[in-house]
């Protein structure tokens, strides 16, 4: 059975394993460092659809196929799929997946969605609800632009602390036993609101959320950053980095040596013109299924603590003048059964 | 920590942005529309229209080109470069309809295209409207004083 340790962290006892992952990019991924790591690349950012929406549930199908293939299974064989996305009712993830008749379950984090995917298919798992799930989120920067910011051909400027979302999607199977990674800890966050209003700084707002949920993880299983080989945040970017940090230097926490985020690492920022980084559902499960996965798989990487991170803002509470609360969550994925 | 040790930490590790050469930027492109502008009105009135209606043909020109470009998805980029410089002349009231138009064109030519056409340009037209009103009422009363 699952065991609770310290306030917030889920350990599992099972061998929760990731049998197989795979994830899917567009033009700007394919031209980014990170292109080898994805499955499938698709120069047209349509993907032979005719909407951006529609791009965008095809790259989530797409990822989930091609992980199925990887793991030799069907649809049949997944017991539930937890899935999400950036778009109003997570239409990227219910017009992806209908066909594939599996019970689907939706999530919505935010950029963090793909860590609470693996956390909430990791719990199932351990309780003997399921023997295998699959976790996918997606995001697209064309569907995201028109539904967040502006209509794409708009001639506008953007600062230098916006990221560029990623058209992109992870997939991952997760099943009780295999031969790895496990699935180890899993730390659901609390949502963490310092005030910041400006929605094109999201790496601000999601930092404090990042900080506090890496901060109880260490606490809770008593662990630092010195004990993985790296802590990858979800798409905090350049600026939501450095803040994290400093945040975390106040609490005695050192992180730059141990630190990778998956917005730096997805583009080139001096080549490409993405500004502070990447974001969205997509970036941070393309490089968890596309990269750390398989580096995990091979043995290149033992530990890594994979700790998304989501602003929970819609345009309308913007518009209102909210201020955006952040959210993270982390998941301890291992290569080793012991460890 | 409190949200304003926060916001200043925010500040000081979110980079600005390069004011001087954005401003350079929309000084030389803005200026060179406004110079096509000024050339197409002269070409028009050397062709023997009025003046008035020769500035109403180059501003129609502009109008034109702006749509023309976004279409062909060149707008957008001339703009990331331009900023202001491409806003404020008409070129960017053009590229502000044209551009939902274009984009919402997919939920269809009712509810998409023709409801969302004037999202961005429609608190120009609808403030812009209301103080030439403003404007003119005053100047009306004031003669009538």
């Amino acid at each position: 059975m699952a065991k609770r340790i310290g306030t917030q962290t889920v350990r599992f006892e099972r061998d929760i394993c990731i049998t197989a992952s795979a994830a899917v990019g567009s033009k700007k991924e394919a031209e980014g460092p990170m292109a080898g790591c994805f499955d499938l690349l698709c120069e047209d950012s349509n993907f032979g659809e005719t909407t951006w929406e529609k791009a965008e549930s095809r790259m989530q199908k797409d990822a989930v196929n091609r992980a199925l293939e990887k793991a030799a299974k069907s649809p049949a064989d997944i017991h539930y799929i937890f899935a999400g996305d950036l778009l109003n009712q997570c239409i990227g993830s219910t017009y992806g997946l209908r066909d594939l008749s599996i019970p689907f379950l939706g999530a919505y984090g935010a950029c963090s969605t793909m860590a609470e995917a693996l956390g909430l298919a990791a719990n199932f798992l351990e309780s003997g609800a399921a023997e295998a799930c699959a976790a996918v989120t997606s995001s697209h920067f064309c569907s995201a632009e028109r539904q967040f910011r502006f209509p794409l051909e708009y001639g506008g400027q953007r600062p230098p602390t916006s990221q560029w979302t990623a058209t992109a999607a992870g997939a991952c199977i997760l099943e009780a036993g295999g031969q790895g990674p496990y699935v180890k800890e899993f730390t659901a966050g609390k949502m963490t609101d310092y005030g910041i209003t400006d929605a094109n700084n999201m790496g601000a707002a999601m930092a404090p959320a990042a900080a506090a949920t890496l901060q109880a993880y260490f606490q809770d299983t008593g662990t630092t950053p010195g004990d993985f080989d790296t802590v990858v945040t979800g798409d905090l970017g350049a600026v939501g980095s450095e803040l994290l940090y400093e945040l975390l230097e106040r609490q005695g926490i050192d992180l730059r040596k141990k630190h990778t985020d998956c917005g730096l690492l997805i583009y080139d920022r001096d080549k490409q013109d993405v500004h502070a980084g990447g974001s969205g559902c997509g970036c941070c499960a393309s490089m968890l299924s596309g990269y750390f996965v398989k580096e995990l798989q091979e043995g290149k990487l033992g530990n890594i603590l994979f700790c998304a991170t989501g602003a929970l803002m819609s345009p309308t509470s913007i518009q209102q003048g909210e201020s955006i609360p952040g959210i993270a969550h982390a998941v301890h994925l291992s290569g080793k059964r012991e460890g | 920590m409190t949200n304003r040790e926060y916001e200043k930490l925010n500040q000081k590790k979110s980079p600005n942005s390069p004011l001087l050469k954005n401003c350079i930027c929309a000084f030389l492109i803005g200026g060179g529309i406004c110079a096509l502008g000024q050339g197409l009105g002269e070409l028009y009135q050397y062709a023997g229209l009025e003046k008035l209606d020769a500035s109403a043909a180059a501003s129609i020109s502009l109008i034109f080109l702006a749509a023309l470009l976004t279409g062909l998805n060149v707008y957008d980029n001339i703009a990331k470069v331009a900023g202001a410089g491409t806003l404020v002349p008409i070129t960017g009231f053009s590229n502000s309809i044209t551009s939902p138009a274009l984009e919402f064109k997919s939920e269809g030519l009712i509810l998409g295209l023709g409801a969302k056409m004037f999202v961005i340009a429609g608190p120009v037209l609808v403030y812009g409207i209301t103080a030439s009103v403003l404007y003119g009422l005053i100047l009306y009363l004031f003669r009538l004083a």
